[in-house]
C-alpha cells in the first residue's frame, strides 16, 4: 500500500513559503529587549511543521537544516539560551536559505546545500555546550558515516500515548518498518494495561521494548517513530550501552507470553501478535532493501541534473475565505430558482404571462451579475500579500545603507486582483528600494536638517472609484530637480534652454536610460529603473505619478484597476466593425463643428477643444478598414486619454456601453497594436478592445509632435 | 518463461496490425484547396466549423482573416489558400474552418484554417510517406511534411507551425520599413 506522495508536494511548498513568511515577520517583529514568548513559539511551529513535511516527503536536506534551527529554537523557547540580535539575523538568513532550497525543489532541481552547510556550522557553534544538541544535529549531518551505529544493534523503549491510535498511527506498522531495518524482536509492556471491565478498546495502554539487531543508525529509527515522537516517550539505546535494561526486556518478554491470553481480545494486541514474529522472513529482505535506495538515488541525481531550471513557477491556487464560497453557493441556488421559474413559463407560454417572463429575465440579469461579482471577489487578496515583504526588504536595506528607516504599512487589508497582485510586486519593490536609496538621508544629514534621525516609508492603498491608489511615501529629500535637469539635459532628453514645470522635471525620471545616482550601488542607480516601473505598470491598465517637495520627500502614487478580468466599455463603430474603449479613458464625446478644426502642415489635424488643442485620429485610417463616414464633420469624436496624452478619435457612432470579459488575443495569436484584447459580446462575435497609448503610438502621435503641434497652434492663435 | 510471454505478446501484436509492428501508421484529415487534396495529422485537429462571419484585425497580414469565438476562447483564423497561394478565394458552401492546435516553442496555440473543402480521412504508414522533394526554398515548402500516395492518389501532407500567424511580423515589419 503505497502512497504517491508527489501529489501532494505542491501543497507542502505553497504551506513550507506560508510558514517561512511567518517566521520572517515573526523575526523582525522581535523585540529582543522584552522576549514574547508566544512570538517564538510561532517561529518554532513554522519550523518544525517544514521540518515534519519535508522528512515526510524524503526532501531530507530541507529537514536536516531545519532541523538544526528548531533545535536552538528550542533552546530559546526553554529559557536556555539568550536571543541577541545576531541570531535574528542568523534565523532570517535561514529562512531565505530554506526558501531557496525549497524554491530549488519546486521547480524541480535540486537544492544546493552549501548554504545550508555553512549556516548550519554557526548554529553548532552556538549550540556549543549543548551536547544533545549537538549530537542530533551531528548525527543529522553525517547519518552515513555513523560509527557507533555499525555492527551491533539498538535496544529501543517505546511507550506512545493513549491516543496514538485514535490519530491513526499504528504501533505494528512501525514495527513493520523498524523490521526493515534489521532483525527485531518486539516484546510488549502490558504494566499499564486496566482489567477488561474498565478497558477502553480504541486506547493504547500498552508500551514495547524492541531489539533491533542490525546496523541500522540512529536516524533512520528516529525517521520510524518521526510522527509520534511528541507525543510518546521513547528512548533508542545502542546494545551494550546499558546491558540491564536489556536485560529487564528480556524478563517481560518472557512474562508477556503468559499475559498476551488475557487481553488478546483488544483488537490491537491480536494484531500484535501475529505481526510480532515478521523479523525472520524480513531479515533477508534487508540486504535487498539497502542496495535499492542507493541504486534509486543515483538515478535521481542523473534525472535531475539537466533538468536544472531557473524559472519559478507562479503560485497556481489560492486560499478562499469560506464566507466568500457561501456567499456564492447562495448565489448560485438563487440563479438556479430563477432559472427553473423560467422553465416552467417557458412550458406553456401565453402573451398574458409576458410581464411574469420580463421580471424573471430582470431577475436572472440581476443573479447573473451578483455572480459575475462574488466570482469576481474570489480573485481578490489583501494587498497585505504583496506588502508583506517590505519589512524584511527595508530592514536588510537600511542595515547595507546605514540609514535608520521606519516602515508604516497603512490599508493592508485593501483587496486587489491576484495577477495585479503579482504583477505589481516588482515595481514595488523598485519603488520602496528607490525612497530608501535616494529619497531618505543618512541620519547625520536628517538630523542636520533638523529631521527625526530615523526616516519613514509609508506603504499606503485604497479604493479610489474603481481604482485601487497604492502609495510610496517617504520623508527624504524630494527629488532633486536642478541634478535631474541637468542630467537629463546631458542625456539629451531635454534641450538646454528649455523650460520645465517641476511636474515635468519630475516625470523626466520615467524616461528610458535615466539614473541620476552618481555611483551604481547595488541597490539601485543601474538607470533601467523607473521606466520598467512605469511600463510594468502601463501594462496593468495603471499609471505612476509622482509628487516631491525638496527637504520634505517625495510621493510616488500607483492607480490601478481593479481586475484585469473586466472592463466597462463603451462600444464604438467604425464601417462594420465593432471596437470597444475602456469607459475611463474616454474624457468626452463631441460632434465636431468646422471652425474647430485646425489643419496643421504635415497631415495632421488638431481639434480645438476649449483651450486645448488635440490631434484628431482617424481610425479608419489607423486601422485600414472602411468606414461609413471618412470626414471629421460626419462622425463622432471621442475624445479619450492615454500616456497623459489627449486624443480625438473618429469614429461612425456610439453604440451601447457594457461590461465586458477581457479575453487574451496573446494566447492563440500574437499582441496587436493598438488593441489590449478582444471580447466576446452578446451575440458571440468577437470585438477588440482598443488600447488607447497604442493607438496614439500607432497614429505617430509622439509627446515630441505633441508638444510641437500645440506649440506652434499656439503661436497661430496668438 | 519470460521468453515465451513476450514471443505469444509479438504474436497477438502482430495478428493486431497484420504484422507491420515496426511500422506506426499514421491518420491523416484530408481537404481540398485550389483541386488539389492536402493533409493534417488527425491528432492536432480539435474540430471542423463551417465558414462564418469573423471579426477582422485591423493591420494584419492578408492571410490572416481575423478571429473567431471558439467556446469562449479567441482563435486567429487564417486562410490557408492564401498562403499557399491559391488564385481562388471563394466562400462556398462547403468552405469550412478547420480548428488544428499548433505547437509553439512555449505552449500550443489554436488556429482556424480556411480550406476549400474536408475530404476524407487516410491511414499512412511511414513506408508510404515520401519526404517532399526540395523544389524550393518556397514560404508554403516549409510547411509540407511530405508526399503520402495511396493507391490511387497523392496527398501532400502538411505540418502547420506558428508560422502561418508569425510570418505576418515580417511582412508587417516590411510595411513599417517602407512607410
Amino acid at each position: 500500500m503505497s502512497v504517491d506522495l508527489s501529489q501532494f508536494h505542491q501543497v507542502f511548498f505553497e504551506e513550507s513559503y506560508e510558514g517561512l513568511d511567518t517566521m520572517e515577520s515573526a523575526l523582525l517583529n522581535i523585540d529582543l529587549s522584552e522576549l514574547d514568548s508566544e512570538a517564538i513559539n510561532e517561529i518554532f511551529r513554522a519550523a518544525h511543521s517544514i521540518k515534519g513535511g519535508s522528512g515526510t516527503f524524503g526532501f531530507s536536506e530541507i529537514a536536516n537544516f531545519t532541523h538544526v534551527v528548531e533545535t536552538l529554537l528550542d533552546l530559546i523557547r526553554s529559557d536556555q539560551f539568550v536571543l541577541e540580535a545576531d541570531h535574528v539575523d542568523l534565523f532570517l538568513k535561514s529562512v531565505d536559505c530554506i526558501r531557496t532550497m525549497i524554491s530549488a525543489l519546486e521547480s524541480g532541481g535540486q537544492c544546493d546545500t552549501s548554504i545550508a552547510d555553512e549556516l548550519k556550522k554557526s548554529f553548532n557553534t552556538l549550540l556549543d555546550g549543548e551536547p544533545v544538541a549537538i549530537q542530533t544535529a551531528d548525527d543529522a549531518q553525517e547519518n552515513q558515516t555513523e560509527p557507533k551505529s555499525v555492527g551491533s544493534g539498538w535496544q529501543i523503549y517505546f511507550k506512545p500515548d493513549t491516543d496514538i491510535l485514535r490519530t491513526g498511527n499504528d504501533p505494528v506498522r512501525m514495527f513493520r518498518e523498524l523490521a526493515e531495518l534489521g532483525e527485531i524482536s518486539v516484546s510488549a509492556v502490558l504494566d499499564d494495561v486496566p482489567d477488561l471491565a474498565s478497558l477502553d478498546p480504541e486506547a493504547c495502554f500498552m508500551a514495547w521494548n524492541i531489539t533491533l539487531l542490525g546496523d541500522a543508525d540512529e536516524s533512520q529509527i528516529n525517521e520510524v517513530f518521526e510522527w509520534v515522537v511528541d507525543d510518546s516517550e521513547l528512548s533508542i539505546k545502542l546494545i551494550g550501552e546499558d546491558d540491564t535494561e536489556n536485560n529487564d526486556a528480556l524478563a517481560t518478554d518472557e512474562l508477556e507470553g503468559a499475559e498476551r491470553e488475557g487481553i488478546s481480545t483488544t483488537s490491537v494486541e491480536s494484531d500484535d501478535t501475529q505481526e510480532v514474529n515478521i523479523p525472520e522472513s524480513a531479515k533477508a529482505q534487508t540486504a535487498a532493501d539497502e542496495v535499492l535506495p542507493q541504486k534509486e538515488q543515483a538515478q535521481k541525481l542523473v534525472s535531475n541534473a539537466p533538468a536544472k531550471k531557473e524559472n519559478k513557477p507562479e503560485s497556481v491556487s489560492i486560499r478562499v475565505g469560506t464566507d466568500k464560497i457561501d456567499s456564492l453557493i447562495n448565489m448560485v441556488g438563487e440563479l438556479v430558482i430563477t432559472q427553473s421559474m423560467l422553465n416552467q413559463l417557458g412550458k406553456d407560454f401565453s402573451i398574458e404571462s409576458m410581464p411574469k417572463l420580463l421580471e424573471g429575465l430582470e431577475q436572472l440579469s440581476l443573479h447573473t451579475r451578483e455572480l459575475q461579482e462574488s466570482v469576481m471577489r474570489i480573485r481578490m487578496l489583501p494587498i497585505s500579500f504583496a506588502f508583506s515583504r517590505f519589512p524584511r526588504l527595508v530592514h536588510d536595506m537600511s542595515k547595507a545603507l546605514d540609514k535608520k528607516v521606519e516602515l508604516i504599512l497603512l490599508g493592508e487589508q485593501t483587496e486587489l486582483d491576484k495577477t495585479v497582485m503579482e504583477r505589481i510586486g516588482d515595481p514595488l519593490v523598485h519603488l520602496v528600494r528607490n525612497s530608501l536609496d535616494h529619497g531618505l538621508e543618512l541620519p547625520a544629514k536628517r538630523l542636520e536638517a533638523g529631521k527625526d534621525e530615523t526616516g519613514k516609508i509609508t506603504l499606503n492603498a485604497y479604493h479610489q472609484g474603481g481604482n485601487i491608489v497604492i502609495q510610496i511615501i517617504d520623508d527624504g529629500a524630494g527629488l532633486n530637480e536642478e541634478l535631474i535637469l541637468s542630467k537629463a539635459v546631458e542625456n539629451g532628453l531635454v534641450s538646454p534652454n528649455e523650460h520645465l514645470e517641476p511636474e515635468q522635471i519630475h516625470d523626466l525620471i520615467f524616461q528610458p536610460g535615466f539614473s541620476t545616482a552618481a555611483e551604481v550601488t547595488d541597490i539601485s542607480g543601474r538607470g533601467v529603473g523607473m521606466d520598467v516601473v512605469r511600463r510594468n505598470i502601463q501594462e496593468l491598465n495603471g499609471s505612476v505619478e509622482v509628487e516631491s517637495k525638496p527637504g520634505e520627500g517625495s510621493v510616488f502614487t500607483i492607480r490601478l484597476p481593479l481586475t484585469l478580468a473586466i472592463l466597462d466599455g463603451q462600444l464604438i463603430r467604425v464601417g462594420q466593425q465593432v471596437y470597444i474603449f475602456p469607459l475611463v479613458s474616454i474624457v468626452e464625446s463631441i460632434e465636431s463643428q468646422d471652425q474647430m478644426i485646425h489643419r496643421v502642415s504635415g497631415g495632421c489635424d488638431i481639434l480645438r477643444l476649449r483651450n486645448e488643442y488635440v490631434p484628431i485620429v482617424r481610425l479608419w485610417d489607423i486601422f485600414n478598414v472602411e468606414a461609413e463616414y471618412e470626414k471629421v464633420d460626419d462622425g463622432i469624436l471621442v475624445i479619450v486619454e492615454g500616456d497623459n496624452i489627449k486624443v480625438a478619435v473618429l469614429v461612425d457612432d456610439l453604440l451601447a456601453q457594457q461590461q465586458v470579459v477581457i479575453k487574451s488575443l496573446q494566447e492563440n495569436y500574437r499582441a496587436v497594436p493598438g488593441v489590449s484584447g478582444a471580447t466576446i459580446l452578446g451575440d458571440g462575435t468577437v470585438s477588440l478592445i482598443l488600447d488607447i497609448s497604442g493607438l496614439i503610438k500607432l497614429a505617430g502621435v509622439g509627446r515630441d509632435a505633441y508638444k510641437k503641434i500645440s506649440e506652434s497652434d499656439d503661436t497661430e492663435a496668438a | 518463461m519470460t521468453d515465451s510471454k513476450d514471443a505469444r505478446l509479438n504474436q497477438m501484436n502482430d495478428e493486431l496490425t497484420g504484422g507491420n509492428i515496426d511500422e506506426a501508421t499514421e491518420q491523416y484529415l484530408t481537404f481540398f484547396m485550389g483541386g488539389e487534396e492536402f493533409g493534417v495529422n488527425i491528432l492536432s485537429v480539435q474540430e471542423i466549423r463551417g465558414w462564418e462571419e469573423i471579426t477582422s484585425i485591423p493591420n494584419s497580414p492578408k492571410q490572416v482573416l481575423g478571429v473567431m469565438n471558439l467556446r469562449g476562447t479567441v482563435s486567429p483564423i487564417v486562410d490557408l489558400r492564401y498562403c499557399f497561394g491559391i488564385q481562388d478565394l471563394s466562400y462556398t458552401e462547403e468552405t469550412v474552418v478547420i480548428i488544428v492546435s499548433v505547437k509553439t516553442e512555449a505552449n500550443t496555440k489554436v488556429i482556424g484554417i480556411v480550406v476549400d473543402a474536408v475530404s476524407d480521412v487516410y491511414n499512412f504508414s511511414q513506408s508510404q510517406i515520401q519526404p517532399s522533394p526540395e523544389l524550393s526554398q518556397t514560404n508554403q515548402a516549409q510547411y509540407v511534411k511530405g508526399l503520402g500516395s495511396t493507391d490511387e492518389k497523392m496527398v501532400i501532407l502538411l505540418e502547420l507551425s506558428e508560422q502561418l500567424i508569425a510570418d505576418t511580423d515580417v511582412i508587417l515589419n516590411r510595411q513599417l520599413l517602407a512607410s
